[in-house]
């Protein structure tokens, strides 16, 4: 086993993040697979080649969600363009009975959870706030609010505990919370790894630094890699190159493996990129240079693992033809459920809100139902 | 029936709820071993032990953050805020997540979690540990909002909130901890009893609607004027959200006049909501403007001051007058 040096990512301006703070890396951006010391991956040929195709669908998914929010038909749309390594990686580390907790880009996790795509646009729509079942799919809706699910997945794990799911290494059940740069400063973050390390919780704090919150980039939010403030939570934290499909998933999995088997909590610091603007609102050209762009673009999640199946002779021509085939037919269904999608019931909004329907709350549904009904006599 | 306090009432009640469901957990600063601030849960974390009542660190966002994540996994958290002062680095949690869970879900996630908060001035505390900031909850959907003014109620109250499958924000009135008096802690509450108000003590000439610490200050003023010849009816709210409007006008269409009395200050206070309610309804059948007693639009003073800033017997008293004056 060879142990390779792996460069420092040169992000300009990131040089004060990065004092010898090398990621796991196992994929080179040439597609070169190196290994770890500590993290190892050994897949069949077709788990490499499904991963691939993971980041292939996942981006598609992504461009055709933008130029369906372009062409008004999404309110916004938040892409992840350029994070599909640490969203694939970390997802498919996951076993059936974890728990994920995302912000509202995961849309790869999403994938990986088997979200259908479309109830991730009915959200950016404003036809629902997601609509997928939490439980069923252990995979929490989308959270807006920058950090609040960090807390929430810390109770989730504690309840893990609690019902003493925790320690067998196949059946052990694991939580894990996904959040970003911008998000390390909030509050909510830092009593999540307070409770987490003092209860021990079975959880996996996953970062992806992505370098930019909107327009502030990390410096602005921390003056140490940011895997490094776990060790003053009490806990390990890793830094790995979210870039990296196969180092990302190795090193989650290994986060997941501990906290299943009771030895706590791990922050993993996917060091990746926004390729994209924060949301479809946003103009990223006002804020950061082209040139940075170009230099990420250099290691493109998508180009080295194709080189590594091309180098590894794990794919011919038609692999790829039926994959494109396979996401232009996922481009299709999605842009064709987007166009119908039905614009929710506007009784619907009094419902739910709670468990046992209050008597005000029922009497001004009613009132408004009233008043819908006069328009509806009108018109007919 | 035995006497309690109202704190061993509650206290009984929360032994009750967690005898009653094994997903009942207790979390909150000091709770454990010391039994809270106030011992509201004194001796429970000995009898359930350190699973089902613990410490934890200090921080109420992280508090309520993580019993939002206990219910997502089944759990029925009790959460113990430790002042009313404090409750809000938890605000963010309560009404960004707590309350718009179970709708955002469409119904699949409930939140069956309640936050208890020691609430109401009147025992010489220093800043921050005597404010009423029930309204910031009662504005926002998805929340419910009590407050229990005497032991029964509380032991009642209080199981009805752990039972429910909405998220309960349940306000003590921590100046009347250690008043005592008659709780069946065996009495199973009836459905629905948690969301009305109830007559206190019935009258014809005009009535105080009150809730939590100011039921007793309205009775006393009750009493005084009943040696003047005047019959004023006490109505106690017990639940703020939702409003229990008809129990409120079934009394104001008798007495025609309406006095609300609250701690929290007046401006958008409940009292302005029940205010305007009462007018849409009542418009033609007033004899008086509904008037308020409440404290100041100021903080809420050193506590040398408090007694001019709550209200009390006489400030009561005198909007009575006020309004018999229309």
């Amino acid at each position: 086993m060879t142990l390779l040096e792996p460069a420092p990512p040169p992000s300009p301006g990131s040089d004060l993040l990065d004092p010898a703070a090398a990621p796991v890396q196992l994929l080179t951006p040439e597609g070169e697979r190196v290994h770890h010391p500590d993290y190892d991956v050994e897949l069949s040929d077709e788990q490499y080649r499904e991963l691939y195709r993971d980041l292939v669908l996942v981006r598609r998914i992504d461009v055709e969600a933008t130029a369906l929010q372009r062409q008004g038909e999404l309110g916004i749309w938040a892409a992840l363009l350029g994070q599909e390594a640490a969203q694939v990686g970390s997802g498919r580390a996951l076993r059936p009975q974890d728990f994920a907790f995302p912000t509202y880009r995961e849309h790869g996790v999403a994938w990986c959870r088997g979200i259908d795509p479309l109830r991730l646009l009915g959200l950016f729509r404003g036809a629902s706030n997601g609509g997928w079942d939490p439980q069923r799919t252990r995979f929490n809706l989308y959270t807006i609010v920058i950090g609040s699910q960090t807390l929430h997945a810390t109770g989730y794990a504690m309840g893990q505990q609690k019902d003493g799911a925790v320690g067998d290494p196949d059946s052990g059940e694991a939580t894990i919370a996904y959040f970003g740069d911008g998000a390390s400063s909030q509050g909510d973050v830092n009593e999540a790894f307070v409770w987490a390390s003092v209860y021990g919780c079975p959880i996996v704090f996953f970062c992806q630094n992505n370098q930019w919150g909107i327009s502030t980039p990390t410096a602005t939010q921390t003056r140490i890699p940011l895997y490094q403030r776990a060790r003053g939570f009490g806990f390990p934290g890793v830094r790995v190159d979210g870039n990296d499909v196969l180092a990302t998933y190795a090193v989650t999995r290994a986060a997941l493996d501990a906290a299943r088997t009771g030895q706590g909590p791990t922050l993993v610091e996917a060091f990746t990129y926004r390729m994209g603007a924060h949301t479809t609102s946003d103009d990223p050209t006002r804020y950061r240079l082209a040139s940075e762009l170009e230099a990420w673009r250099l290691k493109d999640p998508l180009e080295r693992m194709k080189s590594f199946l091309y180098k590894q002779q794990l794919v011919d021509s038609d692999f790829f033809a039926q994959l494109e085939a396979d996401a232009d037919a996922l481009a299709a269904r999605i842009r064709k459920g987007c166009l119908e999608m039905p614009d929710p019931d506007p009784l619907s909004m009094f419902d739910e809100v709670y468990a046992e329907q209050t008597e005000p709350l029922a009497r001004q549904r009613a009132q408004f139902a009233d008043y819908l009904a006069g328009f509806a006599d009108g018109s007919s | 029936m035995p006497v309690l306090t109202l704190a061993k009432a509650l206290n009984e009640a929360l032994r009750s709820a967690m005898e009653r469901d094994p997903k009942v957990v207790l979390m909150g600063e000091d709770i454990g071993r010391l039994g809270g601030v106030f011992r509201v849960t004194d001796g429970l974390q000995k009898d359930f032990g350190e699973d089902r009542v613990f410490d934890t660190p200090l921080g109420e966002s992280g508090i309520v953050g993580t019993a939002i994540g206990l219910a997502i996994r089944g759990y029925r958290p009790v959460c113990e805020i430790q002042f009313d002062g404090f409750i809000y680095p938890a605000y963010d949690q309560i009404v960004s997540q707590l309350a718009k869970i179970r709708a955002r879900s469409r119904g699949q996630v409930p939140m069956p979690v309640t936050i208890r908060v020691p609430y109401g001035g009147g025992i010489g505390a220093v800043e921050h540990h005597s404010e009423s900031p029930e309204a910031y909850f009662a504005h926002t959907a998805g929340l419910k909002v009590v407050t229990c003014s005497n032991p029964a109620d509380g032991s009642a109250m209080l199981q009805q909130a752990i039972a429910s499958d909405d998220p309960v924000l349940f306000f003590e009135p921590k100046r009347r901890y250690w008043e005592k008096g008659e709780v069946d802690p065996a009495a199973v509450p009836e459905p629905g009893a948690l969301w009305k108000a109830r007559v206190v003590r019935p009258g014809r000439d005009a009535t105080l609607l009150a809730y939590g610490p100011m039921v007793r200050t309205c009775l006393e003023a009750a009493g005084a004027a009943a040696e003047e010849g005047r019959e004023l009816e006490v109505l106690d709210l017990r639940s703020l959200s939702p409003l229990d409007l008809p129990t409120v006008l079934e009394s104001v269409r008798r007495t025609r006049r309406l006095v609300v009395v609250h701690e929290a200050p007046s401006y958008v206070g409940l009292g302005a909501e029940i205010a305007a309610r009462v007018s849409e309804e009542l418009y033609y059948e007033m004899e008086a403007p509904v008037l308020r007693v409440t404290g100041f639009d100021t903080p809420y003073p050193p506590s040398r001051l408090e007694e001019e800033y709550l209200p009390d017997l006489d400030r009561v008293l005198h909007a009575v007058d006020r309004s018999l004056a229309y």
